[in-house]
């Protein structure tokens, strides 16, 4: 099957690139960089989910990355429990939280989830700002142990790229599972007609709880993984803007798709690093970054409203078997 | 023959607008009943109420002898009762085979592969068509098909009652005609149907009953032989215009 063999190929040139990429160069920058790309596919990957296929915003996210980040923090730094623990105990928090900002919300039609994970994101961030010395407050929680591996302290950059991006992939392969799957039928069901999902007895509700809890949960974990690559948390990455830009990168990359949101978060990740070097060189560059944000949004709701994922040679577009989401 | 759905006394609302007034009617298990009216008469509504898509302000709708007021569509489709709902809506992007098995959806894990196999055997022995086309995306088909395709996933979960609202809605007389046969093959095979249709002669032919809407109430009742010899319905609903059909 010509749709199979392109899923494929899809992961093998993915795989080929995430090794390849620290072959070719230890450049510190660019791989922190690529490390924060990584990141922010593994939230978006969840957010695509979200979008593609339950049909639901989520501009709180950024929130549950704090509180993954947070969590991790405050068990680690104050209580001293081991970090992978801490990761797991995050990643649950975070999902009893999504669970109840999500339960009432989802079973009503229309945006309501966007607007409860709106005030949601804004109530956390001033949590973490007024929490003192269990947050931190604005100057933020230091000494956050790294992640270990036995006698192997993930410490640099190339660790934790090492550790992100095969995470990465395994998203991937899980979403394409989960796609495939009874549930995924389910999904794209509820996608595309609600109606229609109910009269065959899909709980719609339930479906796009599950999806948002687990969209939650990948946040966390991301998260988790951001604190203890640098050690340190403090309020500023976990602002509404960051929701809003992880939002945009899937819509830039292609809910519907199993890499759009790999690539929005490469593409948007690549963009907000040029404004910030440009920034340096002339200060008011900085500014723009909400209107270029904007712009790029725009754009692509115009030109490529399925996602830069979905652009191919024209010849070939009709060709291909378009029925299968890939 | 014993009831299976009693609707007595409904009354449904959409907001503040006043569509179901007291409607009462009953359809016994193996029926088919055609329900028949002009636009607007609240025949799509008196479906959508009996699957639960909008909850009865007052009045009693039991199915097989336990009232159904306030349950979800999603257990009513468990319990038997499913809807094709009006204009078809099945999943356009989805293949045809998915659309299939999603019908399927609420029979549990177990099912899936216990007896969905054989479910979906059948349904492509029923539609032909669909078989041929399985790989194909639902919305790539034509209207009859689609019409096809809405009545096997209503099928794959294998409902004691059928709703249909409008089957034969814009579709060509030699298509709608394949679709009416079916519908009694299906009765045949023990499902009972209650059918929402303009074409009220075509209705008539196919069903054993009817009720005629007027302004949200059953105005008239009676067996398919008196509802066609009566000269309310010869004027309003059969008209010299339907003689070709």
């Amino acid at each position: 099957m010509p749709h199979r063999r392109r899923e494929l190929l899809g992961f093998i040139v993915a795989g080929a690139v995430i090794v390849a990429l620290p072959l070719a160069t230890r450049n510190p920058y660019l791989l922190n960089v690529a490390v924060f790309i990584g990141l922010h596919s593994m939230i978006a990957i969840g957010l695509g989910l979200l979008l593609g296929f339950a049909g639901q915003i989520s501009l709180g996210h950024a929130a549950f990355y704090g509180l993954g980040a947070y969590a991790t923090g405050i068990l680690t730094v104050h209580y001293h429990i081991n970090p992978w623990l801490a990761l797991v105990i995050g990643a649950a928090v975070t999902a009893v939280v999504a669970f109840l900002v999500g339960r009432p919300t989802l079973r009503l039609h229309g945006h309501y989830l966007a607007m409860a994970t709106l005030g949601f994101g804004i109530i956390v961030r001033i949590l973490f700002n007024e929490g003192g010395e269990f947050t931190g407050g604005p100057s933020g929680l230091p000494g956050i142990p790294h992640l270990a591996l036995g006698p192997l302290v993930l410490r640099s950059d190339l660790h934790m790229y090492s550790l992100i991006w095969p995470l990465v992939l395994v998203q991937v392969v899980l979403s394409r599972h989960l796609l495939r799957s009874r549930l995924g039928r389910a999904l794209r069901a509820i996608h595309d007609s609600e109606i229609a999902a109910r009269s065959c007895a899909i709980d719609t509700g339930r479906h796009k709880l599950m999806i948002f809890v687990l969209s939650a949960i990948y946040a966390s974990v991301a998260g988790s993984l951001f604190a203890h690559s640098i050690s340190f948390v403090n309020p500023n990455p976990f602002s509404f803007m960051v929701s809003v830009e992880l939002v945009v990168m899937v819509i830039v990359g292609g809910a519907a798709t199993l890499w759009g949101p790999v690539i929005g978060a490469a593409v948007l990740t690549i963009v907000h690093q040029i404004i910030v070097q440009l920034g340096g060189l002339y200060e008011p560059i900085k500014d723009l970054d909400v209107v270029i944000f904007g712009l790029i949004l725009v754009l692509m709701l115009l030109y490529q409203p399925q996602g830069l994922a979905r652009l191919r040679l024209p010849r070939l577009g009709r060709l291909t078997g378009e029925g299968d989401d890939g | 023959m014993s009831l299976l759905l009693t609707l007595s006394g409904v009354n449904t609302f959409y907001d503040r607008l006043h569509v179901l007034k007291g409607a009462s009617l009953h359809v016994n298990e193996g029926e088919i009943v055609a329900l028949l009216g002009a636009n607007g008469a609240g025949k799509t509504t008196t479906l959508r109420t009996v699957c639960g898509l909008l909850r009865p302000a007052s009045g009693q709708v039991s199915f097989a002898g336990q009232s159904i007021v306030g349950r979800s569509p999603e257990a009513l489709v468990r319990l038997g009762i499913t809807q094709v709902p009006e204009g078809r809506q099945i999943f356009g992007p989805l293949s045809v085979q998915d659309n299939l098995l999603l019908g399927a959806y609420g029979r549990g894990r177990r099912a899936q592969r216990t007896e969905v196999p054989g479910d979906l055997a059948r349904v492509f022995e029923l539609f032909p068509v669909l078989a041929e086309r399985r790989h194909e995306r639902g919305g790539s088909l034509s209207g009859g098909q689609q019409q096809m395709l809405a009545m096997g996933r209503a099928l794959m979960a294998r409902p004691r009652l059928l709703l249909l609202d409008e089957p034969c809605l814009g579709l060509a007389p030699l298509v709608a005609r394949q679709i009416m046969e079916t519908i009694v093959a299906l009765r045949a095979q023990g499902t009972t149907i209650l059918l929402v249709e303009q074409n009220a002669r075509a209705a008539l032919r196919i069903a054993d009953r009817g009720y005629v809407m007027e302004t949200g109430k059953v105005v008239l009742e009676g067996t398919s032989e008196e509802l066609v010899r009566n000269k309310d319905v010869r004027r309003a609903y059969l008209g010299k215009d339907y003689d070709e059909v």
